[in-house]
């Protein structure tokens, strides 16, 4: 019965040879359930490393230093990537109401960024690694992200290009400046000397405080574009389409889209703060970070006041709960964020937890909650379903998340400031107060609430992950058909 | 202060932000005095949309940019004027008020110095013994023992594998207060060389087994036996014949209980297999001449010096923790 679900007017409109590709967007919708258990479980695991140092009896493998890149990885490109797979080719279908572009090349990456996966959970643990936050992954690897990166770009685009609506919508402005930046991002960052196929080895092309800016500037815009861009694309299809309420304002859009792509590719000195880049470079990442704030609440501004005239709505609905609250913790971060890159700010948060808060605030509050959100939407519409299996169990994922990301920003906020403070207070006579090992100490109960936070969040994810199974049980898995009515006229009776 | 190998470079920089930071202030005035066509009520009451509709019913509202928002930008990029103006940003321009990082760094380290170089010159005039006496260089030189020294020495001076235990009377290069001040000054490179290609598996069993009897751990007397000549050989040039160490080039006393790395058999065996301390590995003592200045390496000195001085130490102090 999915067509009949998804396409009320597909029974008016027959012979409709055309059909959605629903069947990548699956995969990566299931996908993003899986890497998101697998991701959050190595956090977990971390995390709790950290409060119980020898909890992997020295095994190499599964040592701090290799699991977090993997969980990082887990959590930004499986996860969050699987989403952004997932809700952009659902978006881009069927806001320009034709099949995806390319044919099998939207299957190949599906498959190629699988192996990309699958080859980092790997080489990460076996200790391959270039040593560059958020882009490890050693240069084969790296080559076939490229390739998987530029498929996606021919599907995302084409489907554009062949579009049988007069204007594109903005959710595919943000998954179009998404996927070209990341393209630009990986491909720049990542240019490298290979030294070794096997053992894999390779050196950055750029030597020095170079090679920090530009990593700098790629991880930055990694969160700028991947984690923002990308969702803000999830957030302007999800948010009405869940609230049945048109978008409040093209104009916000329209400013805020062209400030926000603009601004963010300057902000990533603020990661190196006083460090041996040049205090010029260091002043253009802080002021643009300041003014990436307004356009960084536009995308807030207007996804919540989407909502307004619906409010009653998410008193019942709590996938739209998923969806406002993230916009919330968005809200938040990139306040937090802009705050931070203030020099004055940064040389008490540098180098402290407090980092790890306000980067979780983000990932779990905004990238995390709205994606389990649009995860809840698609689900059933890919098996034929009208809605999920159980919402009450939608509802306690939501507190439990809720909870769960709190407790963990919480914490690490107080440890954070707490780090700070003790690292700067000296004595009378010049010399520190606290010695680090102190510091570490009084962090301990900070970990543990911390860790508590993060399980929290890990077990909803067993939930929707159970929700899900039981909503594809029985389930049908076809393409509708593309309705013939283009679009404007097409009179939405549901 | 240049880092431009050009003032092209500089122009450059300088030009592009200020332009980039117009170019932001441009885009939202334009949007914001565009005039919002005055939204038509639809058929039922409610305000039009745009008109433009995706997938069955996705639209949007053109309401005015919220105010309130478009100040908060206004502000901020009012902001960025001025901190370019104030500070460095400008390619070369060093900003109206002459701030640089380094600056404010340096500034920071003379005004402690200030204050605490007078405490530091008198230490310096005091031999190390008196300053160990000494209660307050006692409880700074603790402090700067946790900041500088613990990470590898312990909090507690006790040591781990690899690294010396300062509270006790076993010294690699010796316990007066003068060499203590040397090793910190200079740091230390004591190396045990590998000898396993040399001597090979065998004889190595046999050295091993003699060290081992030397301070009485049980041993197999045959292989100690056969031992002896080659510790004679390989190992007297710097152990001395007896085994007792020479604290001239820092080789370890191995007739007592101490033990740097550890005595169990297979312990000794990859240490005289592959040696100790070669380049690479963490067990060579850094020199702090670069680091700490003589006040601080004083009392450094004075504080290790009376870890293994008890009765020259003041009397404990209640733990120093406010």
């Amino acid at each position: 019965m999915s067509a009949s679900l998804a396409m009320p007017a597909a029974a008016a409109a027959p012979a409709v040879a055309a059909t959605f590709n629903y069947k990548v967007v699956r995969q990566f919708t299931v996908m993003t359930i899986v890497w998101g258990i697998v991701g959050m479980l190595v956090g977990v695991i971390i995390a709790a490393q950290l409060l119980w140092p020898d909890l992997t009896y020295g095994i190499p493998w599964l040592s701090y230093g290799r699991l977090r890149p993997l969980h990082t990885n887990a959590v930004i490109f499986a996860f969050g990537g699987s989403a952004l797979f997932a809700t952009s080719y659902y978006c881009v279908q069927r806001t320009c109401q034709v099949r995806l572009f390319g044919g099998p090349l939207a299957g190949f990456t599906f498959w190629g960024w699988t192996a990309v996966i699958v080859l980092a959970a790997i080489t990460l643990p076996l200790g391959y690694t270039t040593g560059k936050e958020y882009a490890e992954l050693e240069w084969p690897i790296d080559l076939l992200i490229a390739v998987v990166w530029v498929s996606y770009a021919i599907v995302f685009f084409g489907t554009i290009f062949k579009r049988r609506t007069p204007h594109i919508y903005v959710a595919n402005w943000f998954y179009g400046a998404f996927i070209l930046a990341v393209a630009l991002l990986h491909i720049v960052n990542s240019a490298e000397v290979p030294v070794s196929f096997w053992p894999m080895k390779s050196y950055s092309a750029y030597a020095g405080v170079q090679d920090a800016m530009v990593q700098w500037w790629y991880g930055h815009n990694a969160v700028g574009f991947f984690l923002t861009a990308g969702f803000l694309g999830i957030m302007y299809y999800f948010v009405p389409k869940q609230a049945g309420r048109p978008i409040y304002s093209y104009r916000l859009s329209v400013v805020h889209f062209w400030a926000l792509i603009f601004t963010y590719m300057w902000a990533g000195p603020h990661h190196l703060h006083f460090t041996a880049l040049p205090d010029w470079t260091q002043s253009l990442g802080m002021i643009f970070s300041l003014i990436l704030l307004a356009p960084s609440w536009g995308g807030m501004i207007n996804g919540i006041m989407t909502l307004s005239g619906a409010w009653y709505k998410l008193r019942t609905d709590p996938i739209l709960k998923f969806l406002i609250v993230s916009l919330s913790f968005y809200g938040m971060s990139t306040f937090e964020g802009p705050m931070m890159s203030i020099k004055t700010v940064n040389s008490l948060s540098h180098y402290t937890d407090w980092t790890i808060g306000h980067v979780h605030s983000g990932a779990l509050g905004w990238v995390a909650f709205i994606s389990i959100g649009s995860i809840y939407y698609l689900l059933p519409r890919m098996f034929g379903k009208r809605e999920m299996w159980s919402t009450r169990l939608i509802t306690l994922h939501f507190w439990i998340a809720t909870i769960g990301v709190v407790l963990y920003i919480a914490s690490m906020w107080i440890a954070g400031v707490m780090q700070g403070l003790m690292w700067r207070a000296t004595n009378t006579d010049g010399t520190l107060t606290y010695a680090f090992a102190e510091g570490v100490k009084a962090t301990y109960p900070y970990y543990a609430i911390r860790l508590t936070g993060g399980t929290l969040f890990f077990s909803g994810m067993l939930l929707m992950a159970w929700n899900a199974i039981r909503t594809a049980a029985g389930g049908q898995c076809a393409d509708p058909p593309i309705p013939v009515t283009a679009t404007g006229d097409a009179t939405h009776a549901a | 202060m240049s880092d431009f190998t050009s003032s092209f470079w500089s122009w450059y920089v300088s030009i592009l932000t200020i332009v980039s930071v117009l170019a932001c202030a441009f885009l939202l005035y334009r949007m914001g005095r565009m005039r919002v066509a005055k939204a038509p009520q639809a058929a039922d009451g409610k305000t039009a949309t745009t008109g433009h509709v995706w997938d069955e019913d996705l639209a949007e509202y053109n309401n005015p940019l919220p105010r309130w928002w478009m100040w908060l930008f206004y502000i901020t990029i009012v902001f960025a004027c001025i901190y370019l103006a104030l500070y460095p940003g400008l390619g070369k321009f060093p900003g109206l008020l002459g701030w640089t990082s380094a600056g404010a760094y340096q500034d920071d380290v003379r005004a402690t110095q200030a204050t605490v170089a007078p405490m530091y010159a008198k230490y310096l005039t005091m031999d190390i013994p008196a300053v160990a006496a000494d209660p307050a260089a006692h409880a700074t030189g603790e402090r700067l023992f946790l900041t500088y020294c613990a990470q590898c020495h312990g909090s507690d001076a006790g040591g781990s594998k690899g690294f010396p235990n300062l509270r006790d009377s076993d010294w690699l290069y010796g316990g007066d207060p003068a060499t203590i001040k040397a090793s910190i000054t200079n740091g230390r490179n004591g190396i045990m060389p590998a000898f396993g290609p040399a001597l090979g598996d065998e004889k190595i069993r046999q050295v091993v087994n003699y060290v081992r009897t030397l301070s009485g751990l049980p041993a197999d007397s045959l292989l100690a036996q056969l031992g002896r000549p080659v510790f004679m050989e390989n190992c007297a040039a710097c152990h001395g014949a007896d085994g007792k160490g020479n604290q001239a080039v820092g080789a370890p006393n191995l007739t007592d209980s101490i033990w740097l790395y550890g005595s169990t058999i297979p312990t000794l065996i990859e240490t005289v297999t592959k040696g100790r301390g070669e380049a690479g590995t963490l067990t060579r003592m850094p020199a702090h001449k670069d680091l700490l200045d003589d006040g601080k390496i004083q009392l450094l000195a004075a504080y290790v010096w009376g870890l293994s001085h008890t009765a020259a130490a003041p009397p404990p102090p209640a733990p120093a923790k406010p």
